[in-house]
């Protein structure tokens, strides 16, 4: 009792934090949310446009650094930016010019980022290290270096850094037009470049050798893709935060993966991924000041991201499993069939003979008793085979499948037998694994390579399982024509 | 090495005519002084064993890779300005097969260079597309997502899109590597074809047995050329020994010897 007082009070108390929270959070009213989300502040027009034209481009540019497997690239040239915007400052600051001004710290972002490019890849070509390590130990040199200025900015008697730190997290409400016109027109130009040369670009990406063979630049082309990333990155600083970029560069072109297989839609989901997650993630941060809108726009990739990985209409992770269990089905379909069509084999082909009992046919595979019984409720309802009792009975339509079944996996078997030296008593298992893959072209193919009784359904060249044998024993019993006319020749 | 291209004037009007060639990676030497001429319309193979550096040999023939020294000469001219006579299809393994296009995309692929700069695929295209798929017996997968090919059909794939470029030179890289039966016979039939039409093919291949039926004159190589000439006169134990010898040749020990000091630096 007194446990669940004390739990109560914990209760109340959180709750009590959360709404002091979201309190502190929502500073600003819904009067603003309506200002904002009618646009009538031209501000706000502009930014949500910038931050929109970034979503854009960094999804389209995104496609291609990620089937170049390069997506890593631009984390690394983010954190590098870090140093050069402090250096700019700096020397802004000693200057006496305009220290926030956001061209200058742009260019020194810039500048930093492409340094870090270079000593990524001289690292890699130089020495024996690998891309991925460079990548590591660049980006954290580079990160470590630019929070060290900052500290140094932070004990200047005239520092103002004040502001800074929104290039880490990123923040649109620091946001001015122009800065939003800045970011419209670079990410523009990124875009152009990516839709103007999609031919291009598609060739570099799957195939880089066949791409020189045929006289295209591959080095400038790649140059200037990595170009498109460092602009996409210094211009999302502001609006995403340096550390965060990366993730308007991967998680659209990530998340349109799972809906298609076509270059040209891929690109275009993962434009809308990042406009709609670029337009949100910063509206939520103009209404509430204190969520920075870097984290907010990751924060509606990652949903978009989740909402792909499981409802994706390609490689979903849903459409997968449906597709797994369909094929399930499928192969517990033609053991069934192709079992009742052996058991029923060698007895005389009169209608009346055909009827299998449910426990000859528990025994003749080994199957638990609810994946059977499942199997015979569809095949039923789809008329392959009928029940009466407890008997069970192929029909016409039921037999015709059956007996393409089992030539099919017969043939395969033969295959095998005579072609690839397997062992007789193995090949069941190796040719049951393979044959729910058989192509019709590969069926014609078998036939006409073991091209004898191309019509007829070859025998099984291996004994059949216990009581598929025992059937067999029984119709000899009964002095029934058997298969056996090859022994007596 | 390039500018000397435009100086030197033709030395043979051959398909493909390679002089003093040596070809090296962070200063280890791939090819040594690799010579070799070979004749219009005929069907060649490239033999040697795994690193002698046959990849690399089509690589700088195109270009692709730098030279440290040589020449090669293509109908006479420099690579650079016969390209379109050149068609080349890599290795299949140097792609991804799980990138988002169609058979048809890939295809057209081979036709960009004619397109142009910035301009879209047109139906003309994708009908010469259409008909190349149709040469290599796979037209009906034309729209399939390439990952849902298996490996003879990519092969086919491949060959399409240099067959699209109706070039006169064609550079494979082991077309024959991993396909089955069917597609194996239905390259080497297209292959005698481009032959009675003609066209000059020159590919590296890797099963030994099938060269006398298969080329007309073949090329030994293992980072120098061992022989070269009609398959009759120079593919025989004597030349395969010196190619595929186990014992390690002077030029590997010091080949390894390099390598061996340059990774001690």
């Amino acid at each position: 009792m007194i446990a669940q007082g004390a739990n109560d009070a914990l209760i109340l108390t959180s709750i009590h934090h959360i709404t002091q929270l979201v309190g502190r959070i929502g500073l600003s009213s819904w009067e603003q949310a309506y200002r904002l989300l009618s646009f009538q502040d031209h501000n706000t027009r502009v930014v949500l446009l910038g931050t929109a034209m970034l979503g854009c481009a960094a999804g389209v540019v995104g496609v291609f650094t990620l089937l170049r497997k390069r997506a890593l690239m631009g984390d690394a040239i983010s954190h590098a930016t870090l140093p050069g915007i402090a250096i700019s400052f700096l020397i802004a600051t000693h200057l006496g010019w305009n220290e926030k001004s956001l061209p200058m710290l742009l260019a020194g972002a810039t500048l930093t980022g492409l340094l870090g490019v270079l000593a990524i890849l001289a690292v890699r070509n130089w020495t024996r290290i690998k891309e991925d390590t460079a990548l590591g130990i660049v980006l954290s040199v580079f990160f470590g270096a630019g929070i060290a200025l900052l500290g140094i900015i932070q004990q200047m008697p005239r520092g103002h850094a004040a502001g800074l730190e929104s290039f880490i997290f990123g923040k649109t409400a620091s946001m001015i037009s122009n800065d939003a016109i800045l970011i419209s027109v670079a990410s523009f130009l990124c875009l152009s470049f990516c839709l103007l040369f999609f031919k291009e670009l598609r060739l570099l990406c799957f195939d880089e050798t066949f791409a020189g063979s045929r006289g295209y630049p591959t080095t400038t082309l790649d140059l200037m893709l990595m170009g498109s990333v460092v602009v996409i990155s210094i211009v999302g600083l502001q609006a995403v935060g340096l550390i965060m970029v990366v993730a308007l560069l991967v998680i659209p072109a990530a998340s349109a993966r799972f809906w298609t297989d076509n270059l040209g839609k891929m690109s275009a989901i993962s434009a809308c991924i990042g406009t709609v997650s670029g337009v949100c993630g910063s509206s939520l941060s103009a209404i509430y000041p204190r969520l920075p809108s870097g984290a907010m726009i990751v924060l509606f990739c990652a949903g978009c991201f989740s909402l792909s990985l499981t409802a994706g209409s390609r490689r979903g992770l849903v459409i997968r499993s449906i597709r797994r269990i369909r094929m399930k089905r499928s192969i517990a379909k033609q053991h069934f069939l192709r079992t009742m069509f052996e058991l029923t084999e060698h007895r005389e082909a009169s209608f009346q003979n055909n009827e299998i009992s449910m426990e000859k046919l528990a025994l003749a595979r080994p199957w638990n008793s609810r994946e059977l019984s499942n199997t015979i409720r569809r095949a039923t309802h789809a008329e392959w085979v009928t029940r009466i009792g407890s008997q069970i009975r192929l029909t016409k339509k039921g037999r015709i499948e059956a007996e393409r079944l089992t030539k099919e996996h017969r043939l395969w078997e033969l295959f095998l037998i005579h072609h690839a030296d397997f062992a007789p008593s193995r090949v069941d298992r190796e040719a049951d694994h393979i044959e729910h893959v058989l192509e019709p072209e590969i069926v014609a193919e078998l036939e006409s390579l073991l091209s004898e009784n191309q019509k007829t359904i070859p025998e099984s060249p291996h004994l059949l399982s216990h009581s598929v044998t025992a059937e067999l024993k029984e119709a000899q019993l009964f002095g029934e024509p058997t298969h056996s006319s090859e022994n007596e020749g | 090495m390039q500018s000397l291209d435009n100086e030197t004037p033709a030395i043979s009007d051959a398909p493909l005519c390679v002089q003093d060639l040596t070809v090296a990676y962070h200063r280890k030497p791939v090819l040594w002084d690799v010579g070799f001429e070979i004749p219009r319309g005929s069907l060649v193979g490239i033999i040697g064993p795994n690193g002698a550096g046959k990849s690399t040999l089509l690589k700088a023939i195109m270009g692709i890779v730098p030279l440290a020294s040589g020449r090669v000469q293509i109908f006479g001219k420099p690579y650079r300005k016969s390209r379109e006579s050149v068609g080349y299809v890599p290795q299949k393994e140097s792609v991804d097969w799980d990138f988002p296009v169609t058979v048809l995309d890939v295809v057209t692929m081979g036709l960009y260079k004619k397109i142009g700069w910035c301009r879209p695929v047109g139906v003309k295209h994708r009908t010469l597309a259409l008909q190349a798929l149709e040469s290599v017996g796979i037209a009906d997968l034309a729209n399939r997502q390439i990952s849902e090919l298996s490996g003879g059909q990519q092969q086919r794939t491949f060959l399409a899109r240099a067959l699209v470029q109706d070039a006169n030179l064609y550079l494979m890289d082991e077309p024959f590597a991993a396909v089955d039966a069917a597609t194996e016979n239905a390259i080497i039939s297209m292959l005698r074809t481009m032959k009675a039409n003609g066209r000059t093919t020159l590919v590296i291949h890797h099963d030994l047995q099938t060269v006398p039926a298969y080329f007309d004159h073949v090329i030994l190589l293992n980072m120098r050329v061992v022989a070269d000439g009609p398959v009759e006169k120079v593919f025989n134990e004597d030349n395969l020994n010196k190619t595929y010898g186990g014992r390690l040749t002077l030029l590997d020990e010091v080949s390894e010897a390099m390598r061996r000091r340059e990774r001690s630096l």
